[in-house]
């Protein structure tokens, strides 16, 4: 943009426009404490919101006095961010699309634009053009920070989220001496199983177990990615020394295995988890006897 | 001090009988020369002594390569040449893990989580499947 180099009677537009923001701070703010974006974070007290307007108005001021109206990572954004992201999520909280809160950003630069014309009364016109163009540009950043701080608020929650759900997807249970399980919920991505792998071979050296049980009841559909990973912590619980048995395949899932020629190998299968238990009780030696009356004697 | 925890295993690594069984014991890095030579050791004893079973405790091995994989395999595979079977015991999960990976799955290997467990894997002396046999038999 080379029309902001040009240098004037009063240094360059965006200067101008900087000296301009600092004068007109106190208007400005008050202004803008009326415009939905304001208003509704700062719902207490309108000083409140004026306060947080003649912050963002003095940064815009810092930014327009380096020359950077048009860079979203200038010094001065910096300073006001969080407290952008802070009416960003109120907004968004409010269930506010991306874009309705785009318009309220877009919103606050009338009023600015409206006082500017004001003050320039006896400059030449193309002055005031250029002037009007350095803080329509500027405007424009400010909102782009806004959206993109929010963005990145939701890309954050996004990735705490993602791994809250994979602490709490994998579980390894002990179901017996030596005998601990592993129910698996939800699909299985390659991040996921390497999780799982970690934490059950980690439970076979913790709890001395003999014997790991996978689940897959919970698991929708089983492709052949997934059931590479099986095999894979199959055979790495088999390296460490415990046996594994795989659990709650379902009739379908079974059918879409033999569909897709998937071969799991040596890979000990049982129906159901309490198959799996019985199966690997019976092979630790601990036998299941019946409690009930009588029953000792009669056999 | 440091430069004597890191120098690698140079002379031969201990191979000891226990009644009918070898033990050794891998710690650290194992190299070629130090390889072969534990080949030849295991091999040799085997012969002289008679002994039915190899335990090859690696409980001490913290980083492994295909190397390291091979070599345990081409132990094993001696070893039933020589009328003995082998268990690798102590394996950690990382290591495991990194073996898989890497594509070996040692079939021919026997595994136990403890050297106890491989001991009494060889000698038969399992305390749980006795019991579970007795419990079958009294049925």
């Amino acid at each position: 943009m080379p029309e902001h180099e040009t240098v004037g009677p009063h240094g360059s537009p965006s200067r101008e426009v900087g000296d301009f923001l600092r004068r007109r701070t106190e208007q400005i703010a008050q202004r803008w404490a009326d415009e939905p974006l304001f208003r509704t974070v700062f719902t207490v007290s309108r000083d409140e919101a004026v306060e947080a307007g003649r912050i963002v108005v003095e940064a815009l001021a810092q930014v327009a006095d380096t020359d950077q109206v048009h860079d979203p990572d200038a010094a001065g954004f910096t300073v006001v961010r969080e407290q952008l992201a802070r009416m960003g999520a109120a907004r968004s909280r409010a269930g506010f699309t991306t874009a309705q809160v785009s318009n309220d950003v877009d919103a606050l630069r009338p009023p600015v634009e409206n006082l500017l014309l004001a003050d320039l009364p006896e400059e030449d016109s193309d002055r005031v053009r250029e002037c009007a163009t350095a803080l329509t540009v500027l405007m424009g950043t400010l909102r782009l920070v806004v959206l993109e701080t929010a963005l990145s608020e939701g890309q954050a929650l996004i990735e705490r989220q993602q791994l809250q759900l994979m602490e709490v997807a994998t579980p390894v249970i002990k179901l017996w001496d030596g005998i601990v399980a592993v129910p698996l919920i939800g699909t299985l991505d390659s991040a996921r199983s390497q999780v799982v792998m970690e934490t059950l071979l980690e439970a076979v050296v913790d709890q001395h177990a003999r014997f790991a049980i996978l689940d897959i009841t919970g698991v929708p559909t089983v492709d052949s990615l997934v059931a590479q990973h099986l095999m894979k912590t199959v055979a790495a619980a088999r390296l460490m020394g415990a046996e594994c048995v795989v659990s709650g395949i379902r009739p379908a899932i079974a059918q879409t295995m033999v569909h897709l020629g998937l071969d799991l190998g040596n890979v000990i299968t049982r129906a159901s988890l309490a198959d799996a238990l019985a199966y690997t009780l019976h092979k630790l030696g601990a036998g299941i006897v019946d409690a009930t009356p009588g029953g000792a004697g009669s056999r | 001090m440091s430069h004597d925890f890191s120098r690698p295993v140079t002379g031969h690594v201990p191979v000891l009988r226990l009644g009918d069984i070898l033990l050794v014991t891998l710690q650290g890095d194992l190299y070629d020369s130090a390889a072969q030579q534990l080949q030849q050791d295991i091999g040799e004893t085997i012969v002289s002594t008679g002994v039915t079973g190899v335990v090859i405790d690696i409980s001490g091995v913290e980083i492994v390569d295909s190397f390291l994989g091979r070599v345990l395999a081409e132990i094993a595979a001696n070893a039933r040449l020589l009328a003995a079977r082998t268990v690798v015991s102590g394996m950690r999960p990382a290591v495991a893990i990194t073996l898989v990976e890497l594509g070996l799955t040692l079939p021919g290997l026997r595994t136990a989580l403890t050297t106890e467990a491989a001991m009494n894997l060889l000698t038969g002396v399992d305390p749980d499947t006795r019991s579970g046999g007795l419990r079958r038999e009294s049925r």
